[in-house]
């Protein structure tokens, strides 16, 4: 008997449907892969078998758990089973832990609810489960706070809390997602291992097929509310059927083409950069400490260059991006766009600064949402001495919007009325629009579904040939990084480790962190052909 | 923890002695000479020095601030210039009153704010938020002057459960000084309550919506549980905030009320104190009201780190 079995769920929230007649089974000591991009319904499904839906919600079909069916229970009967039969592990490792409450309180929660035992013994298990999601008392004693840990391991509470009642099925919704590749390696072979120990079944959500890859037996693909195709992955990867799997999985391994005319000529020179913060530490009028956060580092970037740089969360990539852009002045070594410093006399060199423009991350958070795209793209004027007005001002606004694959029409809306994706090619439109010669991307595609990120990848390196572009593409995703660069440098604790030709560093690394990286990169099984 | 104490006590001594200086010059460049003023206008020039010598009227601005700023440290705040008693007599006596009426109007609007929060935030779209909103609505909206004197004609003029106004004094006994001290602190508690209630209200709902309340609700706890064990406390930091601040306000800001039930409270004595020029008392209302808006802040950051570990470990 099957332990979870979803048969013909349908759901709406306030009559819109979200989930349209699925069906997909979890078997005990096997791992289902779910796998959809923003939007396909795979977290629903999820809070679904947890039935924490959100108002309005009215759910149609079966869903089965060990028999029992789920959407006929009470209230009252669901809390008996959320924690103890099906354990949830979430996205968001820093914001799922009650910060005013001890890990040990948080993992010993889970156990007094359900069962009648004193809190000794509830601390005691506590104990255990945190040591089986590897998290040792002599290191992390029950009486520490979630802003003492990392993501990693608050993401390993979050695990021991789901798992200290041993629940037949664990469901985790895009558990790795913001965490480094090391820590992702790390959490998927933990969570692998407590399915072999315990014999659970994994119920594996993410957008990722590469994570998934590795670990599923079973495969469902969802797209729109639907389960487009499902099956057991090694046939699957190996025979995909339906046109959006393939579709998926050809984007997700895409390789965008380039020309690529890099000259000799060197455009930025980064020579022996040495960044620190002060930190007072030490008493109200003591000694401070300081923190390097870069370390005399040094590279290159030639005229009409791709450079990748690699590195996890706090290697100090972000910190060396703000003294590029001359954001921030240096403590050691010099940094030259074209032969002129980037930093003079406490501000940024404004003749070198109009030069470089930057793409980050989120495309939700790097707009003000009320001005209109028009303003939006604009604003790098201001770096302008004698920007351009009027019919001039409009004939580049619909040039730089037409270069990303948008209408000049658009000018007139707000970013609320885009996608992800658009206004990822607004951000490029806004960098464009004072025709820069470098710009900096900044993590400038992880947000993104891997569809839509194939496309703007597709986009920068046609830009790219088009203008002459060089880009300093930052990313914590290896693949990523291997399908738009041509040398790539890699950074760990401020200092760059390794650099080198993109495929030979990834194919050959040298520097042991570099193996490391490449070892806990997620990747799609060797032999899986992309149609 | 020790030094987030130490840290937060230097401040406070800081602010307390910017206070002081901004108090004293303010008062200096007002016009009107107290001496003058205290004698009339036939006084002779020579009484009037002399006054003025005995009030330490004369002598630099600095050797002034020193001798008013060093008598604050000890407990002597001069003489005041209409009434010729002891400004620390006056003030003692006054604080008597306006000091239990702040935090009798404080314990009500709490009560109220509390329960009327919580249950509007845990029945969130529903008839009682709904109506707690709109109660609360009107709250804030009515002047609470107004209020007091419904209040005086219902319960203190129809009814006679309460004497319209006057305060009995501590030593008619505790329950007598109670009775004529509530009608003021309902009057000033209701806008209070009102605000109060909103915060704890908002403050429940964002917390409510949390990642760590669905990492909560997935672990088996009802909504209930999750709010009562894992919301409240974290929604409770903003409530603070704006306690402290009612506080310090309800302390220094009964002037209306006061008026309106006639109590010997601070606020009527700075009124008078402003009416006569009796600089020498408008100062030492003034400053003790700053020394208990920073002591309140004070004790608010306290309050924070005791909610909030994040904060014990900050330096």
């Amino acid at each position: 008997m099957s332990l979870l079995k979803i048969k013909n769920l349908s759901l709406a929230i306030h009559g819109v449907p979200i989930l349209k007649d699925i069906s997909m089974e979890v078997e005990p000591g096997r791992v289902l892969g779910v796998i959809g991009e923003s939007g396909s319904g795979k977290s629903i499904t999820a809070f679904s078998v947890m039935q924490l839906l959100p108002n309005g919600a009215e759910s149609s079909g079966n869903i089965a758990l060990v028999g029992q069916d789920i959407l006929s229970l009470s209230e009252v009967e669901l809390c008996g089973i959320r924690g103890r039969e099906v354990g949830m592990v979430f996205q968001e490792p820093m914001t799922a832990l009650n910060p005013l409450k001890t890990i040990g309180a948080q993992v010993a929660e889970t156990i007094l609810i359900h069962e009648n035992v004193s809190r000794a013994d509830a601390k005691r298990r506590a104990a255990e489960a945190l040591r089986r999601a590897e998290l040792p008392q002599d290191q992390f004693p029950l009486s520490r706070y979630p802003h003492e840990l990392s993501g990693g391991q608050r993401q390993r509470v979050v695990i021991a809390m789901a798992i200290a009642l041993r629940p037949k099925l664990l469901i985790a919704d895009e558990p790795t997602t913001a965490l480094d590749v090391t820590t992702q390696a790390q959490i998927l072979l933990l969570l692998k291992r407590l399915v072999v120990e315990d014999g659970m079944g994994l119920m594996l959500i993410s957008h990722d097929l590469a994570v998934v890859a590795d670990l599923a037996d079973d495969l469902v693909i969802m797209r729109e509310g639907e389960v487009v195709e499902s099956g057991p992955s090694d046939a699957l990867f190996r025979n995909m059927q339906h046109p959006y799997s393939r579709a998926l999985l050809k984007a997700s391994g895409h390789v965008p083409e380039r020309v690529g005319q890099t000259q000799d000529a060197a455009l930025l020179r980064v020579s022996k950069v040495v960044r620190e913060y002060v930190s007072h530490s030490h008493g109200l009028w003591g000694a401070t400490s300081h923190f390097r956060a870069v370390s005399d580092v040094s590279f290159e970037i030639r005229r009409g260059e791709s450079l990748g740089l690699v590195g996890e969360s706090g290697c100090g990539k972000s910190t060396l991006t703000r003294a590029i852009l001359g954001l921030e002045d240096v403590q050691g070594g010099e940094i030259l766009f074209d032969g002129q410093p980037v930093f003079t006399h406490h501000h940024a060199n404004k003749d070198v600064r109009r030069r470089m423009q930057v793409v980050f991350q989120d495309p939700y958070g790097s707009f003000n949402p009320r001005w209109k795209v028009s303003k939006l793209i604009t604003e790098p004027y201001h770096l302008l001495e004698d920007p351009p007005r009027g019919v001039e001002q409009d004939a580049a606004i619909a040039e730089a919007l037409e270069s990303v694959g948008l209408n000049s029409d658009d000018q007139h809306k707000y970013i609320h009325e885009f996608s992800g994706g658009q206004r990822q090619r607004i951000a490029i439109a806004r960098a464009l629009i004072i025709k820069p010669d470098l710009i900096i991307l900044d993590e400038a595609v992880s947000a993104l579904d891997v569809s839509v990120r194939a496309q703007v990848l597709d986009l920068l390196a046609d830009l790219s040939d088009r203008f002459g572009l060089t880009y300093l593409f930052i990313s914590h995703d290896l693949s990523v990084v291997r399908s738009i660069t041509e040398r790539v440098l890699v950074m760990k604790a401020g200092e760059i480790v390794e650099e080198g030709p993109t495929g030979d560093v990834f194919d050959r690394p040298k520097h042991q962190y570099t193996k490391q990286l490449v070892a806990a990169a997620p990747a799609l099984p060797a032999d899986v052909q992309v149609a | 923890m020790l030094r987030y104490f130490f840290k937060r006590l230097l401040s406070l001594a800081l602010s307390l002695l910017a206070a002081s200086v901004v108090i004293f010059l303010a008062l200096e460049v007002v016009p009107g000479d107290p001496a003058a003023y205290m004698l009339g206008l036939n006084a002779q020039e020579d009484t009037l020095n002399a006054l003025r010598e005995q009030l330490g009227l004369n002598g630099t601005i600095l050797e002034r601030y020193l001798s008013w700023a060093g008598g604050l440290l000890t407990g002597d705040f001069g003489i005041s210039y209409t009434y010729r008693t002891p400004v620390a007599d006056m003030i003692g006596d006054r604080l008597w009153v306006s000091l239990p009426l702040a935090l009798y109007a404080l314990t009500l609007s709490t009560l109220i704010a509390f329960p009327a929060g919580i249950w509007a935030a845990s029945r969130r779209g529903s008839y009682v938020d709904a109506g707690v909103m709109g109660v609360t609505q009107l709250g804030v909206a009515i002047p609470n002057f107004w209020f007091a004197m419904l209040m005086v004609l219902v319960f203190a003029i129809n009814l006679r459960w309460f004497s319209a106004g006057g305060f009995a004094g501590w030593d008619e006994g505790f329950w007598a000084s109670i009775k004529s001290l509530t009608l003021p602190a309902i009057a000033l508690a209701l806008p209070q309550a009102s605000i109060l209630t909103r915060v704890m209200r908002s403050s429940l709902l964002d917390t409510l919506g949390e990642d760590f309340i669905r990492t909560a609700r997935a672990k088996g706890l009802s909504k209930g549980q999750a709010m009562w064990r894992h919301a409240l406390r974290n929604a409770l930091i903003p409530v603070l905030t704006i306690m402290g601040l009612q506080f310090s306000f309800l302390l220094a800001g009964a002037i209306i009320i006061e008026n309106v039930f006639y109590l010997p409270g601070l606020g009527r004595l700075v009124f008078q104190a402003i009416s006569a020029r009796d600089l020498i008392v408008v100062e030492s209302v003034v400053m003790l009201l700053v020394f208990a808006v920073i002591m309140v802040n004070f004790s608010v950051d306290l309050a924070y780190a005791l909610v909030d570990p994040r904060l014990r470990g900050r330096r």
